[in-house]
């Protein structure tokens, strides 16, 4: 990349300050359609993807329809998917424990778990993923019974996938509401597994 | 240098999973990228190449946020939405 | 169309080298063969799209991978699921 003349080596608030004065002055994005935009973005929260995994437990019907299409079934609780990659949904059993990262860059199931977090993000994360991943479950508290496969999605193209984590024994009778709550982002990656 | 899957180089390094607030600047710079998007004015494969054009050591020293509005701005100015001098003078001090 | 358990072979192609580019499938799997797990759907090509070009819709597959083929410290059973176009693979 040439640095137009040590253009592009300016602070980046400055970039982004200096941008948005000629975007606004040309229409083309206003403060306060980056205002709104930040609203948006800031409403989605692990809290979409929890409430879907503990419907997907305690409701056989949704459960299929989130493995057929995530898209569909986070659109089932009031998600707007529109203009939203595909969602794809990676089921946990007992014998195989999914994984996902994005090695290219820092792809993320964005519609249902909002901002990615700084460790998905991370350089150590994307390049153990692949290669390491029982050391890297092991950094996260996390360590599979013996004989669990591992399947690691990286997450290259136009996909977006999230993991449907295994319900915790010890959770029976209990409704969506309060199963939802036990639900963390780690646990719908799969760098950790729900606990009670 | 972007496609870093298995690298030997990152292999012993710990991943940090503490929660690291966005700041205000990242939220904007990630708000402009989505409203690029929506208008059609740039992909997220513009956006992507850009970055991996970042020379190694300037991706390194930069944090998330500052390689994205580096490769917007690099990607406005190729496609001339923006042209190199509206956007020195917008950023001279007055 | 390539159909599910399609047994494929990934180019062992770097187009990095021949100039400017971008490049969706990872380094670690050029060269490796792989099952096909199953078409995702059609999608623009990512290569054409980052440089702002007329894209051509191509068909991508979750392609199935064995780490222990690819790394000597891949653990026998476990899987490296990818999405990959059609024109970066060919029947194996």
């Amino acid at each position: 990349m040439d640095t137009r003349n040590g253009l592009l080596e300016r602070d980046g608030e400055a970039l982004f300050a200096g941008l948005m004065t000629v975007l606004a002055a040309k229409g083309i994005a206003t403060p306060a359609e980056i205002a709104e935009r930040i609203a948006i973005t800031d409403a989605a929260s692990p809290a979409r993807g929890a409430a879907m995994v503990a419907r997907a437990w305690t409701d056989p019907d949704y459960r299929a329809l989130m493995l057929q299409s995530g898209t569909k079934a986070a659109e089932a609780m009031g998600i707007t998917m529109r203009g939203a990659p595909p969602l794809g949904v990676l089921e946990c059993t007992p014998e195989v424990h999914a994984l996902v990262v994005c090695t290219l860059c820092s792809c993320y199931p964005r519609a249902v778990l909002g901002y990615p977090p700084f460790w998905f993000k991370s350089a150590s994360y994307r390049a153990r993923a692949v290669h390491d991943p029982r050391g890297l479950l092991a950094e996260f508290g996390t360590v599979l019974p013996q004989g669990t496969k591992i399947r690691v999605v990286d997450s290259t193209a136009d996909y977006r996938w999230m993991v449907l984590p295994l319900r915790p024994a010890g959770t029976e009778g209990w409704d969506a509401e309060r199963l939802a709550g036990l639900i963390r982002e780690g646990d719908m990656i799969g760098v950790t597994q729900v606990r009670t | 240098m972007h496609d870093i899957g298995g690298i030997s180089r990152f292999m012993c390094e710990p991943v940090d999973p503490t929660p690291h607030e966005l700041t205000e600047f990242d939220r904007q710079v990630d708000a402009l990228r989505q409203i690029l998007g929506m208008k059609q004015i740039m992909s997220v494969d513009e956006l992507r190449r850009n970055i991996e054009s970042i020379p190694e050591a300037e991706y390194h020293r930069l944090t998330y946020y500052q390689r994205w509005i580096r490769a917007i701005s690099a990607s406005l100015l190729d496609k001339g939405v923006v042209s190199e001098a509206e956007l020195r003078a917008a950023m001279e001090p007055r | 169309m390539l159909a599910p358990g399609t047994a494929v072979r990934v180019h062992d192609d770097w187009p990095e080298t021949r100039g400017p580019c971008h490049i969706r499938t990872p380094y670690y799997v050029r060269g490796a063969s792989g099952t096909v797990v199953r078409h995702l759907g059609d999608f623009h090509n990512p290569e054409d799209l980052a440089f702002a070009r007329p894209a051509a819709t191509l068909p991508l597959y979750h392609v199935r991978f064995d780490p222990a083929a690819i790394w000597p410290e891949g653990t026998a059973g476990d899987e490296i699921v990818i999405e990959i176009f059609e024109h970066w693979l060919d029947a194996a």
